[in-house]
């Protein structure tokens, strides 16, 4: 009795909802700072904001303890230049990072100089962050004295493509030994911390609660943003928050292209509630957004293909040699100590790889060689880094049941026997534009984590988070009351609930399927401005005539519908900016076939768009808009105090 | 006695992310709380394994098994399409996860 069917099958009816109904209920939370999305950004978000003192309100559509892409773990706290053994400058490696074009200096040299803080404080709540217990002594990369463990990603530059970047001489390191800039966790233990630690504060967290829209003082647009609307997904409850700042950490948008949601679970990198409503609700306020039009096939974990993380995971882990079917090396890094943890070939070795193929030199499938590791290093991958990095813990245990023993089996590959056709997915790497203080162009509205622009990873929502929970809370204490917009109020109702008056129509699936198809045939590799034209028409059919035939027979699917509409605003986002940027960029993954030019000097900058009455504004801002990362950043933070020394 | 056949649509698939033991299981549902988009509802009978409401959105993340309080009551499913193949170092053979 653990499937639906099962209870038709015996009491010819399915189980009731088993939480109660409350769509006519409507709950007001009054408070400093409110955070949206308790993912990794916004729980540190909270915590820092709550320990300047203020009211903390903390939304999540999950549950905070496990929600989020680092929910599950994280195994690499990446790029923390401050740590101990580092051999590099924070400060340079974070200018280093950020001369990729379209890279978020901003996020980037707060992550270079206080994510190491932030895993201290991490450490301070009850992080597991050095191997205390001895149990991998003699695997390289850990020191004996402070036994933390330093990883071989980002040893030379920061690239997983070797090649990719002009090897560099840094001047803080000028014998060039490896930076030691990524560290080694034990990041499962992470999530449930962080929860408890917002507990503790009397952050007051509201879970199961998907925030809708952004409230803006009188409801306008561009205005500031004076709180946010939301609806508890078992129940249907309306919430009104109402707050004096408001930090944005909902991350990216991970389904728009996938056309399949029935199969998107283990094939994507991100869980379903990355729907891009942040972004969504953001451009609906008036906040400008950039790097919009940056929606390239990854190349990590392609849709409907073997995942690093999904099950039957690819054998390239880091420092597992990978071999042909007859045990013959490859040429392929192995994220490794001697290729500095790059993750692909270079195109000269894939091109040498795949002339193997062809004529007999290299047999498929590949493998991973993990009997061939020595035992501490195979020992610290299979068990350390697939044990802590999210969602990969599956993958060791139930391996291990079926049998799998690293000492003796190579593990399979999937590159190449999958076949060659595009992944069904792409990603959407835009988000809010931000200045010093991670504050949007919206007053009151701050961004951290993957919802800002170019983001970066668990480290960087961490160190993100925690500062703009301290710039909210500093702008809190300087800001009034206002009063809520009664209609902007009433507008948001009517729109959220109209799919749970509807009993027939159109359900989530279908049109998500709907709009993915569109994004599919009208904003791909191939772009011009009549497509891209006729994929705006698309999604305004889209809204006009299927919309309003959507229907949800729960709260749970009504979450579903309303992040469908976050998926059509945020197409909408991605074509005028793609509309908005006249020239192709190999950076961005971005080409026109109208404007063929690649990356040419006049479009070397960022594009921008957002809403003014509800008209779309395309606007600029040079690459280098943040200025001089280091003075910027010690301007804006004299007043930091390291890491936390309250109770 | 013959079962009663009902007319019942095509079960969503995949459909079974994991396996319950009723026999450790105690319903306390906790798994129901760590998932993240909701897979589970509480069984409506008290003390039961949980119901698996929304297999389709499952994204794999094993946190109801890793944090289920009560070993054995909860095991990880691969879907067969994703079940991994590995080959026996020493004598060539290709194997594969077919618990
Ligand atoms: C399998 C896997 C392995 C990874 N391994 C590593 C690693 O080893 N090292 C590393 O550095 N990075 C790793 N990452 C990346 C890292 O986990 C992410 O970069 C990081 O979690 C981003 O943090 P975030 O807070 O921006 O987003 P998330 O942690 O994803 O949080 C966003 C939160 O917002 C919530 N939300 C969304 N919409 C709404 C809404 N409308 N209302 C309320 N809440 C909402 C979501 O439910 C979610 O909890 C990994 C990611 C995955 C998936
Ligand atoms: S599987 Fe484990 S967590 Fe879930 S209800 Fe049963 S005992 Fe509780
Ligand atoms: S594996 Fe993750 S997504 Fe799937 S049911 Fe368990 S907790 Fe939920």
């Amino acid at each position: 009795m653990t499937r639906w069917h099962d209870f038709i099958e015996k009491d010819g009816k399915p189980p009731v909802w088993p939480y109660p109904i409350h769509y006519d209920k409507e709950q007001e939370i009054d408070t400093d700072v409110l955070v949206i999305g308790g993912g990794i950004a916004g729980c540190w978000a909270a915590i820092s904001a709550a320990r300047k003192g203020v009211r903390v309100a903390l939304v999540e559509k999950g549950d905070t303890v496990r929600s989020g892409a680092g929910g599950p773990g994280c195994d690499h706290w990446c790029n923390a230049p401050a740590n101990p053994l580092s051999n590099v400058d924070p400060d340079e490696w974070a200018q280093h990072m950020a001369e990729a074009p379209y890279s978020n200096g901003i996020g980037t040299q707060i992550q270079c100089r206080e994510d190491w803080d932030t895993l201290l404080e991490m450490e301070q709540m009850g992080g597991k962050i050095r191997d205390t217990k001895d149990e991998y002594v003699g695997a390289r990369g850990r020191d004996e004295k402070t036994k933390l463990m330093i990883s071989p990603r980002y040893t030379r530059v920061h690239s997983y493509i070797p090649g990719m970047q002009k090897p560099v001489t840094f001047k803080s390191n000028p014998e060039g030994k490896l930076n030691n800039v990524v560290i080694r966790v034990w990041g499962s233990t992470f999530k449930p911390i962080l929860k408890r630690e917002c507990k503790r504060l009397g952050v007051k967290i509201f879970d199961r609660v998907m925030v809708t829209s952004l409230l803006t003082e009188k409801g306008v647009q561009g205005a500031r943003v004076i709180g946010a609307t939301g609806f508890n997904n078992r129940t249907g409850e309306f919430m009104v928050f109402k707050s004096k700042a408001a930090v944005l950490a909902t991350a990216g948008n991970w389904s728009l292209f996938l056309l399949n949601t029935e199969l998107a679970g283990y094939n994507t990198f991100r869980s379903r509630t990355t729907t891009g409503d942040g972004t969504a609700m953001a451009w609906r306020a008036g906040a400008a957004l950039t790097v919009m039009e940056r929606t390239g096939i990854m190349m990590l974990s392609t849709g409907f293909k073997h995942t690093w993380y999904g099950g039957a995971g690819d054998a390239s882990y880091e420092n597992v040699p990978l071999v042909d079917a007859n045990g013959k090396k490859l040429p392929w890094p192995t994220q490794g100590w001697e290729d500095a943890g790059a993750m692909r070939p270079t195109p000269e070795n894939m091109e040498k790889i795949i002339k193997g193929i062809q004529s007999g030199e290299y047999a498929l499938p590949f493998y991973g060689d993990f009997p061939a590791m020595p035992e501490v290093e195979r020992r610290t991958t299979w068990r350390m880094m697939l044990g802590e990095e999210s969602t990969t813990r599956n993958i060791i245990d139930s391996y291990e049941k079926g049998g799998f023993d690293p000492a003796k089996h190579l593990l399979q590959n999937y590159s190449f026997i999958e076949g060659n056709s595009p992944a069904q997915w792409r990603t959407a790497g835009g988000g809010p534009v931000i200045d010093w203080d991670l504050k949007s162009t919206l007053d009151g509205l701050y961004v951290a984590g993957e919802q800002t622009f170019s983001a970066g990873d668990h480290s960087y929502a961490a160190a993100t988070g925690r500062y703009a929970g301290r710039k909210a809370a500093d702008y809190s204490r300087q800001t009034g009351e206002t009063k809520v917009s009664k209609d902007q109020v009433t507008l948001e109702k009517a729109r959220i609930y109209a799919p749970v008056r509807r009993t027939e129509g159109i359900d989530w699936k279908e049109l998500h399927a709907g709009i993915s198809r569109a994004m599919q045939y009208f904003c791909s590799e191939y772009k011009t401005e009549q497509l891209l034209k006729m994929g705006l028409d698309a999604l305004k059919e889209i809204e006009e005539v299927f919309v309003p035939r959507l229907y949800a027979l729960d709260p749970h699917k009504l979450m579903r519908s309303i992040e469908d509409l976050s998926l059509l605003t945020h197409g909408q986002a991605i074509i005028n900016a793609s509309l908005a940027r006249q020239s192709s960029s190999r950076m961005l993954n971005f080409f026109r076939i109208d404007y063929p030019k690649v990356d040419p000097p006049e479009w070397t900058k960022f594009v921008t768009v957002h809403l003014e009455n509800n008209k779309v504004k395309a606007g600029e801002l040079p690459l280098d808009y943040y200025g001089d990362m280091k003075a910027n950043y010690e301007a804006r933070n004299k007043d930091y105090t390291g890491v936390y020394k309250g109770k | 006695m013959a079962k009663k056949t009902y007319a019942l649509p095509n079960i969503i698939t995949p459909a079974n992310p994991v396996i319950f033991n009723p026999e450790v299981c105690n319903g306390c549902n906790h798994c129901v709380e760590v998932c993240q988009v909701d897979v589970y509802i509480p069984n409506p009978e008290k003390g039961k394994p949980p119901v698996i409401l929304h297999p389709d959105e499952c994204w794999y993340c094993g946190c109801c098994v890793n944090d289920c309080p009560r070993p054995g009551a909860i095991t990880f499913n691969w879907p067969v399409q994703q079940r991994a193949y590995w080959k026996d170092k020493a004598t060539g053979k290709v194997l594969r996860d077919s618990q």
